[in-house]
């Protein structure tokens, strides 16, 4: 059995986990935080805070069962990643909601997520890219907004329909 | 007799011309997007909720029904053909359907998978039409008490009953109930985790999590791996069409397939990995030609596509009639009720009966066309599975955002959506389960309404929950379900410990 912990290599303590834990921790106090700032008026019954409480106490213990879940190193293997790659589709991401945000509409902001991705999967054709994002979003749009009726933002391009 | 009058009903519905029409766009549209790699039923569904805004709500329920069938069919297609299960439940599927299409026994693969899960599909939605009534009789008289035990039940199968850890899975229940906190308290009017932003009053859409989770963070996680994996479509060779020595060999794994997921979908008990594999490792146990399998044996796939439609129709009788998601996708589905705002229930089948049973009537018909279409236009399907990665997966995001931006074109609701792509690919990196958070949001707070609901009647008195003999018997249950796998791992390393 190699996952039990007498195995030495797999006792290792894994950072990762341990950050984990913490988050949890962190989300447990923000509900009670958050939970002391209601006004409970109800005298029979629970009031809006009963919740919250109950799954802080949740997440607060699920914060210690991972925490030695990651002191015994019981975290499944990882495999090497791109990061570059990941970065690069949350910079598209990034670019969309600030294109949509500062009013460039829906047919900039989508090109601008179908680029990036397409380069981050390995695609090194940014002007063909460019073209094909173009005409696959404003296909979407017309299909929107003239089949479905249903309204998409409308920037500089989007007005000339 | 009661449940044959309704469905003949339901039925009436279901074939009018444009319910028809919606069936058919919604099965060719759940095939199309299913069949995309990565993509499973529920991501389908919560990509196309936005197309059927528009539509009245029995007309878009019956869409609904021919994009889960068809996500489903969409999904088993993939698994065979390139040996990357959108889901779990494609997995065993994909074990011996692979092989067949690696031997040039594709054709035939994919005809066992579409007559299979036809007729499983078929026994499973009657099983639900003659069911469904009965289950519905005896909620009726559900108290909001039994509710909130049967939900808790719910909660933990889908979490920490099965699954790789009951740690991680209950981590990942916890952050969906979290979500579900968020928003204003309908019963006090106060917000809660809202922050002083105004977006987060609404609360947490279900479609944003899903599509955050399901979609964005498939993309991150693939494009993480990039250097790890090569997919190999296996082109379609030779015949389309089984043998006679195919249907003896499918006939009998189809009904056994059928027998395990019907009544495990039914049950909460979450999700379809469990009957696939029970049945895949029963076709092996009983199969003629144990020497296939590994190779490619027609039982492999014939048993678990069977096992997978079943469960899928098994899931929708806790959901129609007890308001119960049980998988990631019954919770789409439950999204997409809940937008018209409808209650899944005992309440709906007496009071919109032509909504239900005109939507289980469409079970049926969505059966038979994704059974008439889904063969000829094998080839067009994979010509969809050929597209190339970096803009197949440039679409699918395209497509995601595209959803929400419809839906609420806001910074905040598409920061969300991106904060939940990272936390999907988090999850998947760190294997936490994610249809769980899902279950999470939607269930999180209907569980606590009833919970506040029964609390209110009691006056405060937490002993009611064990005096209804329904809620006592299903809280046990749920605390079993929780203990035991932690005591049966404790077993287990006891047990290693003496060796």
């Amino acid at each position: 059995m190699s996952d039990l912990p007498q195995d030495p290599a797999s006792r290792r303590v894994d950072p990762a986990g341990v950050v984990i834990a913490l988050a949890l921790a962190g989300l447990a106090a923000v509900l009670v935080w958050d939970a002391s700032q209601l006004q409970s008026n109800n005298p029979y019954g629970m009031g809006p805070h009963a919740m919250p409480i109950v799954i802080a106490v949740g997440l607060g213990i699920l914060a210690i069962g991972n925490l030695v879940e990651a002191l015994r190193g019981n975290l499944p293997e990882r495999e090497s990643a791109d990061p570059k790659a990941v970065w690069l589709i949350l910079g598209g991401l990034a670019m969309l909601i600030a294109i949509i945000g500062l009013g460039g509409g829906f047919i900039l902001a989508t090109t601008a997520l179908f680029v990036t991705t397409a380069t981050a999967f390995g695609r090194r054709a940014i002007l063909a890219d460019l073209v094909i994002g173009l005409v696959l979003t404003t296909l979407i749009y017309v299909a929107f907004s003239r089949l479905l009726t249903l309204s998409l933002p409308a920037g500089p391009l989007e007005r000339l329909f | 007799m009661d449940a044959f009058v309704a469905l003949a009903n339901g039925m009436a519905v279901a074939i009018q011309p444009m319910n028809l029409l919606y069936a058919l766009i919604g099965v060719l549209l759940g095939t199309a997007v299913g069949v995309l790699p990565g993509i499973g039923p529920a991501l389908t569904v919560a990509l196309l909720l936005p197309v059927t805004y528009k539509l009245d709500p029995g007309g878009s329920l019956i869409m609904f029904a021919g994009i889960y069938y068809g996500g489903m069919y969409g999904g088993s297609t993939t698994a065979i053909l390139i040996n990357t299960p959108g889901e779990s439940a494609s997995m065993a599927t994909a074990l011996e359907g692979n092989k067949m299409a690696k031997a040039g026994r594709g054709g035939p693969a994919l005809a066992t998978a579409a007559i299979g899960s036809f007729v499983a599909g078929t026994i499973a939605t009657i099983g639900l039409a003659f069911l469904a009534p009965w289950l519905v009789d005896f909620a009726v008289n559900f108290g909001p008490e039994d509710y909130f035990a049967l939900m808790c039940v719910a909660f933990v199968t889908v979490s920490a009953t099965f699954g790789n850890s009951p740690v991680r899975g209950l981590t990942s229940l916890f952050i969906g109930l979290t979500l579900g906190l968020v928003g204003i308290d309908k019963l006090t009017g106060q917000a809660r985790l809202a922050f002083g932003i105004p977006e987060l009053l609404d609360g947490v859409e279900v479609t944003t999590l899903a599509v955050g989770l399901f979609a964005v963070g498939e993309a991150l996680y693939v494009v993480s791996r990039r250097h790890h994996s090569e997919e190999k479509l296996e082109p379609v060779r030779g015949s389309l069409w089984m043998t006679r020595e195919d249907w003896k060999r499918s006939w009998k794994p189809w009904l056994r397939g059928t027998m395990f997921g019907f009544p495990i979908g039914a049950l909460p008990a979450g999700g379809a990995e469990i009957p696939t594999f029970l049945s895949y490792s029963t076709e092996k146990r009983l199969t003629k030609h144990p020497e296939e399998f590994g190779k490619g044996a027609i039982e492999g796939v014939a048993g678990p596509e069977a096992a997978n439609n079943a469960s899928a129709a098994g899931t929708l009788v806790p959901l129609l009639t007890l308001g119960l998601p049980t998988s990631a996708t019954a919770a789409m589905m439950l999204a997409g009720f809940q937008q018209y705002g409808l209650n899944p229930g005992p309440l709906l089948f007496a009071e919109r009966p032509e909504l239900v049973w005109g939507l289980i009537a469409s079970l049926f018909i969505a059966n038979v066309m994704l059974l008439v279409l889904n063969l000829p236009l094998v080839g067009l399907w994979v010509k969809l599975l050929a597209i190339p990665q970096p803009w197949l997966y440039a679409g699918i995001l395209v497509f995601a955002t595209t959803g929400t931006i419809a839906a609420k074109p806001s910074v905040v609701e598409l920061s969300m959506l991106a904060g939940f792509g990272v936390m999907g690919f988090l999850m998947r990196r760190f294997d936490f389960p994610i249809a769980p958070v899902v279950i999470g949001l939607i269930l999180g707070p209907i569980a606590e309404s009833q919970l506040r609901r029964a609390m209110s009647i009691s006056l405060g008195d937490p002993m009611a929950l064990l005096q209804s003999p329904v809620s006592a018997t299903l809280l046990a249950i749920a605390l079993i379900a929780l203990v035991a796998p932690f005591v049966m791992q404790g077993l287990g390393r006891f047990k290693a410990n003496e060796d």
